[in-house]
């Protein structure tokens, strides 16, 4: 059972093959003999888990099962669980056991999911190879000497090495697709406000979004439609009408199953100009996974997305803007850690900052202060902001030409744990094919399409808004006639 | 552009963040590398733009002056540093 998809999982359970508790455990003893080198889960609590699986077990004997009753299932640490350690890869959170379910956290156990831990992530999610948390760096199961990507580099490394059959992100700038391109996932950032953001901690409120991470678009699917739904607690969640994601994946048995749609390929993804700074063998997959995407009937259009170079700019201002809002309120008095020794309240404010959070996430509370303080907000945060709108509108032109957009997920494959960690800005540009998406607001998705010297490749497609279901069955097609996404790291 | 040290401390303090003097040093040298990816961005023209503070043009939504939470300030409290009676514990602000 273990490697099995989420949509076979449901089957034999629902066969009476396997029990949800015996599959918890497979899982957690999975977990026990791999996790303490690849430290993809920074909690897991098998009494929690297991108690979980014998409710799913009585549910599934009263034939009142959903999809995903009885599936463990990882969560990422940014999301706060009842009872659960909750600590967003932080220090100042490190003694934090939430008394409260995020939306998504009541969402998976309304359908009977079992919660099978907590993962590793960057600290707060900020960071690109998850060598930002607090509670250590986690390694990529297919080069262990390489990073994992981040933010949710723990829930990649989680569910590349079997240790969960699937696993929830959060995606601010690339977080849920970068790590899924570099461990040989499929990915899913939704449209902005389809899935509910009430108990998950903030980064950059107007850009975070949570999404399936996962083996096949499939239980992409299956995963959104838990996870999706309007929510009144958040108050960006969309009104919108219930989907059902998995509505377009059923079989069809035509040779061009994509015949009519149009693909675009936006000349800045694939230029030789500024933002050619992409690996050969990235660029190889990639062109390759568009040659079968041509046989199966796509027809692929030359875009440009003009501004889109702008976009890393424009994220450094406005994430590390909003971060500095959201992260003022670790102060070490409602929750978490608090200092140790201080002299007064001031002090006791800054020795916990200091003290709480990591280089990382210092440095970007420090530049989001400043980008907003007197003098510079309008050179600055404004400026960001209209760049914003340019970005933004280039797709809305874009998506006149074409149904969907492809390129690379990631410029590079996993690279070595510490490669990156000394020079910011380095890091930074890992995401410079993912942040445009999100400054849109827009829905993207990264699924496997090969290797480059043994290490995983992912694509990128990215939707017009609420395009959810077509990118799945875009991804779907793909899946069915490539075998890239059911390779597994050796163990 | 560059920053200097002295903006460096300002913005810490502004953070509530301590800060070192070797710290401040060593942010300075990252702060100003990442303010020269941000500079680019003042070479794009964007008169007339107007700023996207967010990605779906919805307005707020309002709800009834009525509280729907419920008393949860047991569980919320137990998660503090200090409290007592019911209150959160800081160090005395005012003599």
């Amino acid at each position: 059972m273990i490697g099995q998809t989420l949509k076979a999982l449901g089957a034999a359970l629902a066969g009476k093959e396997i029990s949800s508790v015996e599959l918890t455990q497979l899982h957690l003893d999975r977990i026990a003999r791999l996790n303490p080198e690849l430290n993809a889960f920074i909690t897991v609590d098998a009494e929690k888990s297991l108690k979980q699986a014998r409710a799913a077990d009585a549910r599934i004997a009263a034939g009142t099962a959903a999809p995903l009753t009885g599936i463990p299932i990882a969560q990422k640490d940014i999301f706060c669980a009842k009872d659960w350690l909750t600590t967003c890869g932080s220090r100042i959170l490190g003694n934090f056991v939430s008394p409260y379910d995020a939306a998504v956290i009541e969402k998976f156990g309304a359908a009977g999911a079992v919660n099978l831990g907590k993962t590793n992530m960057d600290e707060f999610a900020m960071g690109s190879s998850n060598e930002t948390s607090y509670f250590g760096q986690v390694k990529n199961p297919w080069d262990r000497a390489r990073v994992p990507g981040g933010s949710s580099g723990g829930s990649a490394a989680a569910v590349a090495s079997l240790m969960a059959p699937a696993a929830t992100g959060t995606d601010t700038g690339g977080s849920i697709r970068q790590p899924a391109a570099l461990c040989n996932l499929t990915g899913l950032k939704p449209t902005y406000g389809v899935v509910s953001r009430w108990g998950m901690i903030a980064f950059a409120s107007s850009l975070d979004q949570a999404g399936p991470m996962t083996r096949t678009a499939e239980d992409a699917a299956l995963m959104l439609n838990v996870m999706a739904g309007f929510d009144a607690r958040d108050s960006t969640s969309l009104e919108r009408p219930v989907e059902d994601y998995t509505r377009d994946l059923s079989a069809n048995g035509s040779e061009k199953p994509l015949q009519g749609l149009k693909v675009g390929l936006p000349k800045e993804f694939f230029g030789s100009g500024e933002q050619a700074g992409c690996e050969a063998g990235v660029m190889t997959a990639v062109q390759e996974a568009i040659a079968e995407y041509r046989r199966l009937g796509a027809e692929t259009v030359e875009i440009s997305l003009p501004n889109m170079q702008h976009g890393v700019a424009a994220y450094y201002v406005i994430a590390p803007a909003e971060a500095s809002s959201n992260l003022s309120r670790f102060d070490g008095v409602r929750y978490g850690y608090r200092a140790p020794e201080y002299s007064d309240l001031n002090d006791m404010y800054q020795k916990t900052r200091a003290q709480g959070f990591g280089d990382e996430v210092k440095r970007r509370v420090l530049i989001g202060t400043y980008v907003l303080s007197h003098g510079y907000y309008d050179a600055y945060y404004l400026q960001a902001q209209r760049i914003r709108r340019l970005i933004a509108q280039d797709f809305v032109e874009a998506f006149r030409q074409c149904d969907v957009i492809m390129g690379p997920t990631s410029p590079c494959t996993a690279f070595g744990l510490g490669e990156k960690s000394a020079d910011p800005v380095q890091m930074y540009l890992s995401d410079i094919y993912t942040i445009a998406v999100n400054l849109a607001g827009l829905p993207g998705m990264s699924l496997p399409c090969g290797f480059s010297n043994g290490l995983p490749v992912g694509l990128q497609l990215i939707g017009d808004y609420f395009s959810e279901a077509r990118l799945l069955n875009v991804a779907h097609r793909y899946q069915q006639t490539t075998g890239w996404h059911l390779q597994v790291a050796a163990e | 552009m560059s920053l200097t040290l002295e903006q460096v401390r300002r913005v810490a303090h502004l953070a509530r963040i301590e800060i070192s003097d070797a710290e401040a040093q060593t942010t300075l040298g990252h702060l100003n590398g990442i303010f020269t990816l941000i500079e680019a961005m003042q070479a794009v023209d964007t008169k007339g733009v107007e700023p996207m503070a967010h990605a779906q043009d919805v307005a707020q939504r309002l709800r009834e002056d009525r509280a729907v939470e419920a008393d949860q300030r047991a569980a919320f409290q137990a998660v503090a540093p200090e409290t007592e009676n019911g209150l959160y514990l800081v160090p005395k602000v005012i003599e």
